[in-house]
């Protein structure tokens, strides 16, 4: 795990440097809220930007259009920038080792890295990202044979009264590590469902001290999530400060007769958080709600 | 030397001669600090006010006026558009006014920019010249709070919820880079740090009119701030109450129908909405407020229970309120997010 972070990290290192964007290491210290140039709308601009990115972090590997292989949906418009919910789907045709969610303006703008184990159904991925300004975003799917694929989509942040800054108030802190899980389809031994994970934790990119208000508080974010199914990887995710407060992932697998399904999340402050759910929920009320928990004190 | 800045300030006032708008470089170096003036820096703002002595009038009539209308007496409001920020509309979307006491005048809230801030400042001065001692800040949002630096010049207590620090540090740069894109660096104006926050309860005098500060649970957003005046019987709710402008919830639902309620058993005749007409009888305005935060919180509520997912119900919930107000489609998407987010962990 460790390694894998330290690349993610060295990479975004990198492309900090290359695009002398106002972005800083997340993991060196508080950071500010750099809203990367907002203005940056045309065309050329975002080309150019993207060129930069793509040569940050896959190095300059060939990457192919996407289409029938991975589509990316967004809002056109962020009806709120803290909380943009954007949907990756995979097709059938190649199969996919992982995938790659980079928003292009954001201070940090890797956003996510799924590598799918054994026990995933990799065909749609669901989560929630910030958006700081005007961005173009991509997903990029990497083929088990080692070829990327890519999807773009341009959103735009809006409504009056969002911004994508979180928080570190008691409020946030006191339920962190809290997490539900439930399936979207109704539960069938041996067929593909969808389940839906949310996690709370205020997933905060810190301030450096504002010298007008005199406030400085440190980051605290979520490095990675594990969600394993009987033992076996469902999905490795490294993550980073552009996903939500309180994520919410919603991806697919395959369930047994009977199993357990178990989260481990692990954050910035080095803080360790686990759940396992039995599938099916033996307490069921509805066909939705096919998960129960059982972690400690939950 | 801070006493020879306030002369030349007192000058200016007495020739109706607005200083930070005639002499922006002065004016910017006491904004930039909080120091007291050099005696190079005091000649040059001296030298400053002679020279534009002369174009003061025509200076004064650039920062026009707001239209303002006394809604009970010595309480004026500006009602605000009911669109989004513009270059047009220099922000100047929020109801925002003055309140006028014997000895002092008290600003709520201050504007939405640096020029709407100056704009409120100058029809203050053709009212009165009671000297401004208050700048009452509602909430972190820019269209109410980003005319603060308009007033720094008159040296007020800049009057706030206790977490409205926190709030502006979190969010205001976000907001400032935004403003000045739609409206131009020197027009967007900025975040002032509160300098009498509000935990709870205070109360500020004007001379013969007492002001009931009040500072929220989290309801519109995290640090709402509201004003009753007890003389005349009216509420300054700021965005805690909409009227006809769809409300926007950037705090929490269940908390704002909960502050909504109090404020209903507060005893004014009438309340001034921080969006939408001046005034409103109390409590009767706040129906349709309740009503459509009592339907967003049931909608999302049968939305979840439902399993459905966020992006399903921003299109769904609260679609009957659709043609009960302005700029719609605008939030609501945006409120139901905020809404689900607080909902989804409940049960």
């Amino acid at each position: 795990m460790g390694t894998v972070k330290q690349s993610l990290l060295a990479t975004f290192l990198t492309v900090a440097t290359l695009l002398g964007a106002a972005a800083a290491p997340v993991a060196a210290g508080p950071v500010a809220a750099a809203p990367a140039a907002a203005d940056d709308n045309d065309a050329a601009t975002r080309a150019s930007r993207w060129q930069a990115l793509q040569k940050a972090l896959f190095g300059g590997r060939s990457m192919h259009d996407g289409a029938g292989i991975v589509k990316l949906d967004a809002p056109p418009r962020a009806l709120d920038a803290a909380l943009v919910p954007i949907t990756v789907d995979l097709s059938t045709v190649k199969p996919i080792k992982g995938v790659y969610v980079v928003i292009d303006n954001n201070p940090s703008p890797l956003a996510a890295h799924f590598i799918f184990g054994p026990k995933a159904d990799p065909h749609s991925l669901k989560m929630r990202v910030r958006v700081d300004a005007y961005t173009d975003m991509h997903a990029i799917a990497e083929s088990q044979d080692g070829q990327l694929f890519v999807a773009t989509r341009f959103v735009k942040a809006s409504g009056g009264c969002s911004a994508p800054a979180g928080s570190d108030d008691a409020a946030a802190l006191a339920d962190i590590g809290r997490m539900k899980l439930h399936l979207i389809g109704d539960f069938v031994a041996g067929k593909p469902d969808q389940a839906v994970l949310m996690v709370r934790h205020p997933n905060f990119n810190g301030m450096q001290m504002n010298q007008i208000t005199r406030f400085y508080t440190p980051p605290r974010f979520i490095r990675t999530i594990d969600a394993t199914y009987e033992g076996g990887s469902i999905f490795h995710l490294d993550s980073d400060i552009s996903m939500s407060t309180d994520p919410v992932i919603t991806f697919g697998f395959v369930p047994k007769a009977k199993g357990q399904l178990k989260v481990v999340v692990k954050d910035s402050k080095d803080a360790t958080f686990d759940h396992s759910f039995d599938i099916p929920g033996s307490g069921a009320a509805s066909g939705n709600a096919a998960a129960a928990s059982r972690a400690p004190g939950a | 030397m801070r006493r020879c800045w306030n002369t030349i300030a007192r000058l200016a006032h007495a020739v109706n001669l607005d200083l930070t708008h005639a002499c922006p470089r002065v004016y910017s170096m006491y904004v930039a600090t909080t120091r007291l003036l050099t005696r190079r820096e005091a000649l040059l703002a001296a030298t400053c006010f002679i020279g534009v002595r002369a174009g003061a009038q025509k200076r004064v009539e650039e920062a026009r006026a707001l239209v303002t209308e006394e809604v009970a007496t010595g309480i004026h409001i500006r009602r605000g558009v009911d669109e989004d920020v513009t270059a047009h509309n220099e922000d100047g979307i929020a109801n925002i006014g003055f309140i006028v006491g014997r000895d002092a005048v008290a600003v709520m809230d201050p504007g939405g920019s640096l020029i709407d801030g100056h704009r409120l400042r100058a029809t203050i001065r053709r009212i009165t010249q009671l000297p401004i001692k208050y700048v009452v800040m509602s909430h972190v949002h820019p269209d109410h709070v980003f005319g603060a630096p308009a007033f720094q010049i008159d040296n007020p207590q800049f009057v706030g919820h206790a977490r409205l620090p926190r709030a502006l540090a979190l969010r205001g740069d976000f907001y400032r880079k935004r403003l000045e894109n739609a409206l131009g660096k020197e027009h967007a104006g900025g975040v002032v740090a509160p300098t009498l926050p509000v935990q709870d309860h205070a109360e500020i005098d004007l001379g013969g009119r007492v002001l009931a500060l009040t500072a929220h649970g989290i309801a519109h957003t995290d640090c709402d701030l509201s004003v009753l005046d007890r003389n005349t019987g009216t509420l300054l709710a700021a965005d805690l109450l909409f009227v006809k402008r769809v409300p926007s919830l950037d705090g929490s639902l269940r908390g704002w129908l909960k502050e909504l309620a109090a404020l209903e058993s507060v005893s004014a005749r009438r309340a001034v909405p921080g969006h939408g007409p001046t005034g409103v009888d109390w409590p009767s305005g706040a129906k349709d407020l309740e009503r459509y935060l009592g339907t967003l919180l049931r909608e999302t509520k049968e939305a979840i229970r439902k399993g459905m997912d966020l992006e399903a119900a921003v299109g769904t919930v609260a679609q009957s309120e659709r043609s009960r107000w302005a700029l719609f489609d605008d939030y609501n998407g945006h409120n139901v997010t905020q809404a689900f987010k607080e909902l989804e962990w409940e049960q």
